[in-house]
């Protein structure tokens, strides 16, 4: 491969996503503006944005390579990126959207009345961020590192810089047309070489089979179940994966501030649908990397799986076009680290800032500073934690770690949102009590998993993929507490509902507009 | 008098379905209640639709081996649904739901929208 093609395309989507980022500078002037595009973007754009924000580097790079090392179990991991929007459209899409909350923090303060539980969130949005920021950055080193032989360090801290740079200058308006052009980017990346490959293989009558890898002897890794990757107890891993992603999307961070953007409930639906067209075309080609991979990079197996997107166009064209191809993925690449770090610390950003930050300044200062300077120093910190973690922590799967993180989100947010929508009879201390029984289960998981877990069995299943018994024990904490404390049942829970449920065009008291501090 | 409007004296205020949300009355809350179980109920159908399909295919794997193998239009069978097949289907499904949850949010609209 070479680096100078390469290099290139990683400094031209660089150029373009601080560009369309200045370019958002000049029209956003207000607080508003920066938190939520002024709610004023329409559902195809926004539907862009948001499958260009989801799509990080565990689906850019981590499917194709958990695919190519473990085989077809690994296949659920992008059904299930994908599904977790079909359960978010039918659970929460619409009523998140009438809840008139910009974060997760401030819908759980609204629903329960309680600065405490509050709190609780915006702890967890910072920590589920921080675990997703983290195989990010790894990507970036590992993207840098194939390409030029850089240490790993240098590509994260490349990513780790342009984002705080672009979110501390644009904020949300920008990111949304930097999103919106990165998921084009990505599926053009991720698509070109293979249809180069299929087309110049139906002229030329290719010795090695498109199919090869998946038929014949030696093939067990194209089986699904049959532990190929050294994985025990497949049965329960692909379940506990499947819950995990199904149910975590709805508590991504980034996820949420995003569907803010939408103008009402009904378009948060209808954009939904198309993010889920948008998903399902993407995820048809990561599988293909891995099954090609099987034949032409089968030393990446054993080690370097999660760079087998980025060697593939090489090995199977030397030459210009493997390299103009290469280039193509690696640009695809850095876009998928941009701009979902873009979009996680948009929201921790939000988060620290509202929380933390604004209230401590405004003392500090007397009053005589000006919040959008707030929210840039947030956007500092929150990527100071994730950068010192990835310094800390070696090699990791980039798509375990970001199922982890799907995982603490599917034992926290889901039940707080799920229940919190449909179940009136949910008490503050009920949310509170899975909040913290869910957040502590899943997270102890997701700690022991990067800093190096059990080796084999049952303990390393339950802890490698914790959702099928840590979501089940957070939503039982919320049922049983919230029975055995009804008289903490919030004053508002009728107005929160008709809130939540009615469509916009019923002309009903929804109660205050929420007014953050 | 010559002509009294009995017509509007009797016409009794006719507590409309907003007002009964607005003020919490027994009959609002039943109006709340019912379009919330309606929407509850289509998202159960759906997640119910899910469980059925997603979850099956792993059930089906180990219950039926053959299945792990068997080829379909040159693929194996895994590979078909869990590689492209099951996009379209979630895809559906997504539809499907948006447009049931519309049609319960415009009936509900016209059954209580005038104020």
């Amino acid at each position: 491969m070479s680096p100078a093609t390469s290099l290139t395309a990683i400094g031209l989507v660089i150029v373009a996503t601080i560009g369309i980022g200045l370019f958002g500078l000049r029209i956003s002037r207000t607080t508003s503006d920066f938190y939520v595009a002024s709610r004023a973007v329409t559902p195809r754009w926004n539907a862009s944005a948001i499958s260009g924000e989801y799509l990080s580097a565990a689906s850019f790079l981590g499917v194709a390579g958990l695919v190519l090392m473990n085989g077809a179990d690994m296949l659920w991991f992008s059904v299930g990126y994908t599904a977790g929007y079909l359960m978010l459209l039918v659970l929460v899409a619409a009523p998140l959207r009438r809840s008139g909350a910009y974060t997760l923090p401030d819908f759980a303060e609204t629903r329960f009345e309680s600065a405490v539980v509050r709190r609780i969130c915006s702890g967890l949005v910072v920590g589920i961020g921080t675990l997703y920021l983290l195989p990010q950055l790894h990507g970036a080193g590992l993207t840098l590192q194939t390409v030029t032989g850089a240490p790993p360090d240098v590509g994260a801290a490349m990513v780790a810089v342009i984002v705080v740079i672009n979110v501390a200058a644009g904020g949300m308006r920008s990111i949304t047309f930097v999103q919106a052009f990165q998921y084009w980017l990505k599926l053009t990346a991720l698509a070109a070489p293979i249809f180069v490959i299929l087309i110049s293989w139906r002229s030329a009558d290719h010795p090695v089979g498109l199919l090869a890898s998946l038929q014949g002897a030696g093939a067990e890794w194209a089986e699904p179940l049959s532990r190929a990757g050294g994985r025990d107890h497949p049965l329960y891993a692909t379940y506990s994966l499947l819950l995990a992603l199904c149910f975590g999307t709805m508590g991504l961070p980034h996820v949420l501030v995003r569907f803010y953007t939408n103008p009402d409930g009904r378009a948060a639906r209808r954009t939904t649908v198309v993010v889920l067209a948008l998903l399902g075309t993407f995820y048809l080609f990561p599988p293909m990397y891995a099954v090609l991979g099987r034949s032409f990079a089968p030393d990446l197996v054993g080690h370097g799986a999660d760079t087998v997107v980025l060697e593939l166009p090489g090995r199977i064209f030397p030459g210009t076009a493997g390299d103009l191809l290469g280039a193509l993925v690696a640009a695809g690449a850095f876009a998928a680290f941009l701009s979902t770090s873009s979009g996680l610390t948009v929201a921790i950003a939000g988060v620290i800032d509202q929380d933390l930050l604004r209230s401590r300044l405004h003392r500090w200062t007397g009053g005589d500073y000006v919040a959008v300077n707030s929210f840039r120093i947030a956007a500092l910190l929150s990527m100071t934690v994730p950068y010192l973690a990835f310094l800390l922590t070696g090699s990791l799967s980039l798509a375990d770690t970001v199922g982890l993180a799907f995982a603490v989100a599917a034992s926290t947010f889901c039940p707080l949102l799920v229940l919190g929508i449909w179940w009136r009879r949910m008490s503050t201390t009920g949310a509170a009590a899975g909040l913290i029984v869910g957040g502590i289960a899943a997270s102890a998981a997701a700690l022991v998993n990067v800093i190096g877990g059990p080796d084999g069995g049952w303990p390393r299943a339950l802890v490698g993929q914790p959702a099928a018994w840590t979501m089940p024990l957070a939503f039982l904490a919320v049922i049983v507490v919230s029975k055995l404390t009804p008289d903490k049942i919030p004053a508002g829970t009728a107005l929160s509902m008709v809130r939540l449920h009615t469509p916009e065009a019923v002309d009903v008291d929804r109660g205050l507009p929420y007014r953050s501090s | 008098m010559t002509s009294p409007r009995t017509s509007a004296a009797r016409r009794p205020i006719i507590p409309t379905g907003t007002r009964e949300i607005d003020e919490q009355t027994r009959l609002g809350e039943v109006y709340m209640h019912s379009l919330i179980q309606s929407q509850l109920r289509l998202a159960l159908a759906v997640i119910g639709g899910c469980v059925i399909v997603l979850g099956g295919i792993p059930l089906l794997f180990t219950l039926v081996p053959a299945t792990r193998t068997l080829s379909v239009f040159g693929l194996p069978l895994p590979w078909l649904l869990l590689g492209v097949a099951l996009y379209p289907v979630v895809y559906v499904a997504a539809r499907i739901y948006v447009r049931n949850a519309e049609r319960i949010e415009a009936e509900f609209t016209e059954f209580v929208g005038q104020k």
